[in-house]
């Protein structure tokens, strides 16, 4: 008879923790960020499409659904690293075997030879590149992400991918170079 | 419990941890008063020497400036403009060395001085207190006035601030070895300052102004005490002398005892810190109307001979300084912009000073040794015990050189002053500040990146969604075309064409018939007509005018055709004799084509008319004239087309015949001696001829049916191929006259038309003198008739292909000569 006191006792102690818990479960759960919006956010952003996927977002969703992490040669090693924090996974290095360090590079177009077409502006992922019919275009250098998608539909070859200048905002320190001083 | 002003009053202090004590080797420039230099050769005045924005340029090159004459215009955040520091000619405006250890060319203003140091008019105001707050912000801002003690931070709108300021905390302490310029201008300008130091309390209303000044400054405290006097809101504090109690938040926390949080900045605890010489200068922009173009900078160090303070002019080079003072550079000379311990090694000194260089250090090898190779840590601690900030050195500088900045950010590195007392305490000799400097600079770097992703990722979706909106628009648009002209509209439009249509064909007089064809046709499309009606009209008028153009060409043809027909009159009594042959021959092949034709009467009108000439050619003519008019009543263009082309065709045979005849006419005429044989044998050529030549226009009658451009080319061809006979007949003949078989057995390479023709021609060369002259005249015709043909509206292609193909039958026909130059 105490066994069936002691089983009764256990068991509606067990069912009332069990529905406390499973309120606090539905009550009091973490909203957390979908792994997609995490992978989307290290990405560069750049839209260029070398990953395969049109755009960054598609990419992260292939992330998401277990594709590698070393596409993305605009983000580079330090993205590898971070995706592979975020994922669980090895870091490996980039896929198409490109500079761990990409330098950053923004869309140049020669305008004097530009004829306005506008096939890069319809190229350009983010609007970053102004101009009308037969009117020269020109890139909004703060909005160009370095992508160069608008290099191939040019048909006068007029675009160039500049890397970006050296302001002193952007401008470190070397620790280990040879200090250059100027003779004069 | 006392009260935080009364503790202050009372003079105590609030120790910050760490800190350390280098040697001050101020004495070393205080024993002269503030020297002026005299005016260098030219100024290098940087637009950008603050925090912020440029303004915006307002001088071009080649304008002459006054001294205090503004260069830029503030424009947008944070920018403050900068003033000519002496009146000169602008003789440059390029990017030139910027104060800043990497020397980056930043755009300047170059002046060259006249020497006359002449004022632009200056607006001195003589009571401040009349002025708003607004009135006396401009005034600061106007004057171009920065944060004079190492960051330049804009002072106009430190001096704009929306919060409650409880204390104005003056930073006279200027701790950093070797620097004594805001010592010296406190020893010589302490009424000046104090005068600004009201201004800032009329603008900002603390509760209480603390000067703050290091122990080893007595002249400076006993000069600010005095001027400070009659103020009871100004308390002069005496601080111990620690080096980096000048950094702001290191003074703060001594004066007042409070610590800025992390992230914040010091007005957000009702506290604001300003320079003594950022005090001197607001106080010279409103006093005395004077912009900030010129600061106290101490030049010093074991190379320079007089070092000292001098006022120097903004954009003055730092060679000059050197110089003024008596420089003598060691090798591998070492100038630092700022304090041995702050302060950068100079790339150039080529370089203008700014509103914030305070010191210029040329130091020996002794005094400022080059930093030592880096060692390991060893783990001492020692920088964290130096550090005024409470970090943890060793730890930053791991996570630096591991580039972990998460890691940093969670030790706080932002919150390093870069004050470098722990690399100056390392035993090591570890760059400590470097490590952290490389490391703040790629996290923020890193942070811009982010920004700048979320913005383009911004600009992308958006971008989507615009071109799906538009594609969506243009559905709809698309769904709602056919509904949204109503049947009357599309009547009125088809009307209109009709209209239209039938208007132009009247002016192109064409018959009745084409123009109920055209209503015909308007009627048939009013049903479905959308958009294309238009075009379709556009063709139709397009067609019809080449129509036109094409009629007009054969009448002009035909025309010809007659002229000659009258020529051939004069000798057709000559030619009939002669020609007879000939004739029957045409006459056959005008049968062939008269079948086709069945509008003979008018056949026998032209006869008529052409009776007296050679019979077969006024035949051929007629039906050609015949078949035009069939095209015309019809109005079909393909009829026209196969009516010229057989119109040209006939043209051809008749002038062919007719000058054949002539040749014939003319050369029986010349060598009358000549029998009747040859007479024969000229006939049976020009049978043979005509023949060829009737078979080639055959071709090109074929040809123009299809209207095909291959046929256009082997016309041509064929032309290129008859010229190129009719040039090398005469030549030949006049080589070969003797040896007429030899040529007559020459090898015939080619394996096409033309060679078969160029046989023939050869096989014509060997027969006689005349029937040369006649094979190269008579081709001549056919040639031409064949160019008119390609005459066609698209025959502009055809005609660079007859160019190409003449060449070729010119190149060829060479040869031949060659060949036929070796045999003979």
């Amino acid at each position: 008879m105490t066994l069936f006191y002691a089983l009764i006792a256990l068991g509606s102690l067990a069912l009332v923790f069990g529905l406390i818990l499973g309120f606090a479960a539905i009550r009091f759960r973490v909203e957390s960020n979908p792994i997609v919006d995490q992978i989307d956010t290290i990405l560069p952003q750049t839209q260029c499409g070398q990953c395969g996927y049109p755009g960054c977002r598609p990419y992260a969703e292939a992330i998401a659904n277990g594709d590698e992490i070393n596409k993305c040669p605009p983000g580079g090693e330090a993205t590898v690293k971070k995706l592979a924090d975020l994922m669980g996974v090895e870091a490996k290095p980039l896929a198409g075997g490109e500079q761990a360090d990409p330098i950053k590079t923004v869309a140049y177009i020669r305008e004097d030879e530009c004829i306005g077409c506008t096939k890069c502006i319809q190229a350009c992922p983010v609007d970053a590149i102004v101009g009308a019919t037969r009117q020269m275009h020109t890139v909004l250098i703060d909005e160009c992400t370095g992508c160069d998608l608008c290099v191939e539909p040019c048909p006068v070859d007029c675009i160039d991918m500049l890397p970006i200048k050296e302001t002193k905002q952007t401008w470190k320190w070397q620790l280990n170079a040879i200090p250059v001083t100027q003779v004069d | 419990m006392e009260t935080l002003i009364e503790q202050i009053k009372q003079g105590k202090v609030w120790p910050f941890p760490g800190g350390i004590h280098p040697p001050g080797q101020k004495h070393v420039s205080t024993t002269q008063s503030i020297q002026r230099l005299p005016l260098p050769q030219k100024l290098v005045v940087s637009l950008k020497q603050h925090i912020g924005a440029n303004g915006k340029l307002i001088v071009e090159k080649g304008q002459q400036v006054l001294k205090g004459q503004a260069l830029t215009k503030p424009s947008g955040n944070w920018s403050v403009p900068v003033h000519a520091p002496t009146s000169g000619i602008i003789c440059e405006i390029s990017p030139m060395p910027s104060a800043h250890p990497s020397a980056l060319p930043e755009l300047s203003v170059v002046i060259e001085p006249d020497g006359l140091d002449n004022w632009c008019e200056l607006k001195p105001i003589s009571d401040a207190a009349a002025l708003s707050h607004d009135e006396l912000v401009d005034i600061i801002h106007q004057s171009g006035i920065a944060g004079m003690g190492g960051a330049g931070f804009p002072t106009y709108v430190k001096a704009d601030s929306r919060k409650d300021i409880d204390f104005l905390i003056v930073n006279a302490v200027e701790c950093e070895p070797y620097i004594t310029a805001d010592d010296m201008l406190m020893r010589e300008h302490a009424d000046g300052i104090v005068a600004g130091i009201e201004l800032m309390q009329q603008l900002l209303s603390p509760k209480l102004t603390i000067i703050g000044i290091e122990d080893n400054k007595p002249e400076a405290i006993a000069a600010m005490k005095k001027a400070a006097q009659h103020n009871h809101n100004i308390i002069v504090q005496t601080v111990p002398t620690v080096y980096p109690s000048g950094g702001e938040k290191q003074l703060i926390k001594i004066l007042t005892g409070k610590e800025v949080p992390n992230g914040s900045i010091p007005a957000d605890i009702g506290m604001l810190v300003q320079n003594v010489g950022t005090l001197f200068a607001i106080n010279q922009a409103v006093f005395e109307g004077k912009p900030l173009i010129e600061r106290v900078v101490t030049v010093t160090g074991n190379t320079i001979h007089k070092p000292g303070n001098v006022w120097a002019l903004l954009g003055t080079e730092i060679k000059h300084l050197l110089d003024c003072q008596g420089f003598s550079p060691v090798p591998q000379q070492r100038v630092v912009m700022g304090g041995p311990m702050m302060g950068f090694t100079l790339p150039t000194v080529r370089i203008g000073i700014v509103k914030a260089t305070n010191c210029i250090l040329a130091p020996d090898h002794q005094e400022l040794a080059e930093p030592g190779d880096e060692k390991a840590c060893i783990r001492c601690s020692a920088c964290a015990d130096a550090c005024p900030a409470s970090l943890l050195p060793q730890q930053l500088q791991w996570f630096a050189k591991s580039k972990e900045y998460d890691k940093l950010n969670e030790h706080n590195l932002f919150d390093c002053i870069e004050c470098g007392a722990c690399a100056y305490v390392c035993p090591s000799e570890i760059p400590l500040v470097q490590y952290y400097r490389v490391a703040k600079a790629e996290i923020k770097e890193q942070q811009a990146e982010q920004i700048k992703a979320e913005r383009a990722k911004e600009r992308f979706e958006a971008r989507k969604e615009r071109l799906e909106r538009e594609q969506e628009e243009r559905q709809n648009r698309h769904k709602r075309k056919p509904a949204a002209k109503s049947d009357g509209e599309k009547q009125k439009v088809a009307d209109a064409l009709a209209r239209v249509k039938s208007k132009s064909d009247a002016k192109e007089s064409k018959s009745a018939v084409a123009a109920a064809i055209a209503r015909a046709k308007a009627k048939k499309q009013s049903p479905d007509a959308e958009l294309e009606p238009d075009n379709s009209e556009v063709a139709k008028e397009r067609a019809a005018r080449k129509e036109q153009a094409r009629k007009y060409k054969e009448q002009k043809a035909l025309e010809q055709g007659e002229e000659n027909r009258d020529k051939d009159d004069k000798k057709s009594a000559v030619a009939a004799a002669i020609a007879r042959a000939k004739a029957k021959k045409a006459a056959q092949a005008a049968e062939d084509h008269v079948e086709a034709a069945d509008a003979a009467p008018k056949d026998d009108k032209k006869a008529a008319v052409a009776a007296a000439i050679a019979r077969a050619k006024a035949k051929k003519a007629a039906q050609a004239a015949e078949n035009k008019g069939d095209a015309e009543e019809d109005s079909a263009p393909v009829d026209d087309k196969k009516a010229a082309v057989a119109a040209a065709i006939a043209r051809a045979k008749a002038k062919k015949a007719a000058q054949a005849a002539e040749n014939q006419d003319d050369a029986e005429e010349d060598s009358a001696p000549v029998d009747d044989k040859k007479a024969a044998v000229a006939a049976a050529i020009a049978r043979a001829k005509a023949k060829k030549a009737a078979q080639a226009a055959e071709n090109q009658d074929d040809a123009e049916e299809d209207s095909a451009p291959v046929d256009d080319k082997k016309a041509a061809v064929a032309a290129a191929i008859a010229r190129a006979k009719a040039k090398k007949a005469p030549k030949e003949q006049a080589q070969s006259d003797d040896s007429h078989v030899e040529v007559d057995s020459k090898p015939q390479p080619d394996t096409n038309e033309s060679s078969e023709d160029k046989k023939k021609a050869a096989t014509e060369q060997t027969q006689s003198d005349i029937s040369a002259n006649s094979v190269d005249t008579e081709i001549k015709p056919a040639d031409s008739d064949v160019e008119q043909v390609s005459n066609a509206p698209e025959s502009k292609e055809d005609k660079k292909k007859a160019a190409v193909a003449r060449a070729i039958a010119r190149a060829k026909a060479k040869k031949l000569q060659q060949e036929g130059n070796d045999k003979s």
